[in-house]
């Protein structure tokens, strides 16, 4: 039998790979495949290195930008105002009409009601100001939106979390839903769920967001990230909080 | 079965092209034995090899090994050469939910970083002086 090489390997891609979804009972934060030292290093605000940006978020909140109003001048206490804010995005945005992840909605602001430039993604403010009102939902549950207008979205997100990518071949559900807890190399592999965000990730010495740490997975298995807030970046922003729609914030994390 | 490959992108390498017989690749890619010192360096190499990534081996100076494979100690003694061949270069082709990459493919693949298009993650020598080393593992 002679065939060719390449044919081979369409059948093979077009063949689903059945991977299982972690069962609600199963799902566990990264918290939980860490060692005792960094869990204390998250428990404890004097020792968690985040809580510097969750300050430092907290003074931006109450600084008023040029001739506009401070966020607090919109939006008051964010004790109140933003209490549940971080665990119900992505959210479905009726002017652009697609989702927007939490620190595009903070752009949003920046821009429209304080005619200030945008932060630029991963950027000092942005991802203090995402701290300071993440931490606002600490302990509460993952809520993502119920919106029809989400579904084709959240659908994409999950194909894309199912699909083998880079020059490794592989998915994130080939080690996140497939191979949790097993180790690579020495780290055990977490369920991806995007409890924490943003983190302060001891590799990095510093916070990041969650596209960050996509986009590690991403090289990790070779394949070309996309650009920062692209729309596919937050389809599988979105997929990932509806697999973690129940589990509690726990802003900001600590992680290896 | 007689397997070619083919249809590379434009700015690509061709692979060798190779003959699959049952569940082995039993003709070397280079018509020449690899070198198992080599080979066991691109094994150990997180960078090059990344095997260790997802097995472990007899290389204790790698103390982070990963333990969703099955060991590579005996792998020698339970594969021919053949066989090994087959697996590293392409193991879907055994068990198309493996997650063990194709380690000789270019095609078929999806978001391929820019630095490495069209480029299979071990070269044809490479594969030969990972499976010599293999072949020492008894
Ligand atoms: C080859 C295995 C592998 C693949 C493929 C992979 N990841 Fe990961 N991922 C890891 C490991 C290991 C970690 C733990 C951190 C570390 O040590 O790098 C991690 C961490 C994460 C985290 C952080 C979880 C936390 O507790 O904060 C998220 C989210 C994540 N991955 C999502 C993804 C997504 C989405 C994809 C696909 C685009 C993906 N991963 C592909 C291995 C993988
Ligand atoms: C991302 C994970 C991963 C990486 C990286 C990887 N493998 Fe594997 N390998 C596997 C898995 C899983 C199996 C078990 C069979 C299967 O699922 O295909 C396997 C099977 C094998 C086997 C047959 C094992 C046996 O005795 O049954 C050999 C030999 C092997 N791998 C060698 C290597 C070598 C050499 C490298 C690096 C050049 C490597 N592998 C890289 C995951 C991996």
């Amino acid at each position: 039998m002679i065939r060719l090489l390449s044919l081979a390997c369409c059948l093979v891609a077009a063949l689903p790979v059945l991977a299982a979804e972690i069962k609600t009972r199963d799902r566990r934060s990264g918290f939980d495949f860490m060692t005792p030292s960094s869990q204390d290093m998250q428990r404890d605000d004097m020792l968690n290195p985040g809580m510097l940006w969750v300050l430092e978020g907290e003074a931006l909140w109450q600084q008023q930008a040029a001739n506009a109003p401070s966020c607090a001048g919109c939006h008051g206490d964010a004790k109140d105002s933003m209490r549940g804010a971080a665990a119900r995005y992505p959210a479905f945005n009726d002017r652009l009409n697609r989702p927007i992840n939490l620190q595009q909605r903070i752009n949003l602001c920046r821009s429209e009601n304080q005619q200030q430039p945008a932060f630029e993604p991963e950027s000092r403010p942005l991802l203090a100001l995402s701290a300071f009102i993440g931490a606002q939902s600490r302990g509460l549950p993952i809520a993502p939106p119920e919106d029809a207008r989400l579904a084709p979205h959240l659908e994409n997100g999950r194909q894309f979390f199912k699909t083998p990518m880079g020059q490794l071949g592989l998915s994130c559900a080939q080690c996140h839903d497939d191979n949790w807890g097993g180790r690579l190399a020495g780290a055990p592999i977490p369920q991806a769920h995007p409890t924490g965000y943003p983190i302060y990730r001891l590799e990095w010495q510093t916070l990041g967001s969650l596209q960050r740490r996509l986009r590690n997975c991403l090289t990790g298995i070779r394949a070309e990230p996309f650009d920062w807030d692209a729309p596919e970046m937050v389809e599988l922003e979105l997929y990932l909080m509806k697999r973690a729609a129940g589990m509690n914030i726990e802003t900001p994390a600590v992680r290896p | 079965m007689l397997t070619l490959a083919a249809s590379m992108p434009a700015a690509a390498q061709p692979l060798v092209s190779y003959e699959v017989v049952g569940d082995a690749i039993p003709q070397s890619l280079t018509g020449v034995p690899g070198d198992a010192a080599r080979g066991r360096a691109i094994v150990a190499s997180r960078q090059k090899g990344l095997c260790l990534l997802c097995h472990s081996g007899p290389i204790p100076e790698e103390r982070f090994q990963g333990n969703l494979a099955p060991p590579l100690d005996g792998a020698g003694s339970r594969w021919s050469e053949g066989q090994l061949r087959l697996r590293l270069v392409d193991s879907k082709r055994l068990n198309p939910a493996s997650i063990m990459p194709a380690y000789y493919k270019i095609d078929g693949l999806q978001r391929v970083g820019a630095a490495w298009q069209g480029k299979p993650v071990l070269s044809a020598e490479e594969i030969e002086d990972v499976i010599a080393y293999l072949k020492t593992l008894r």
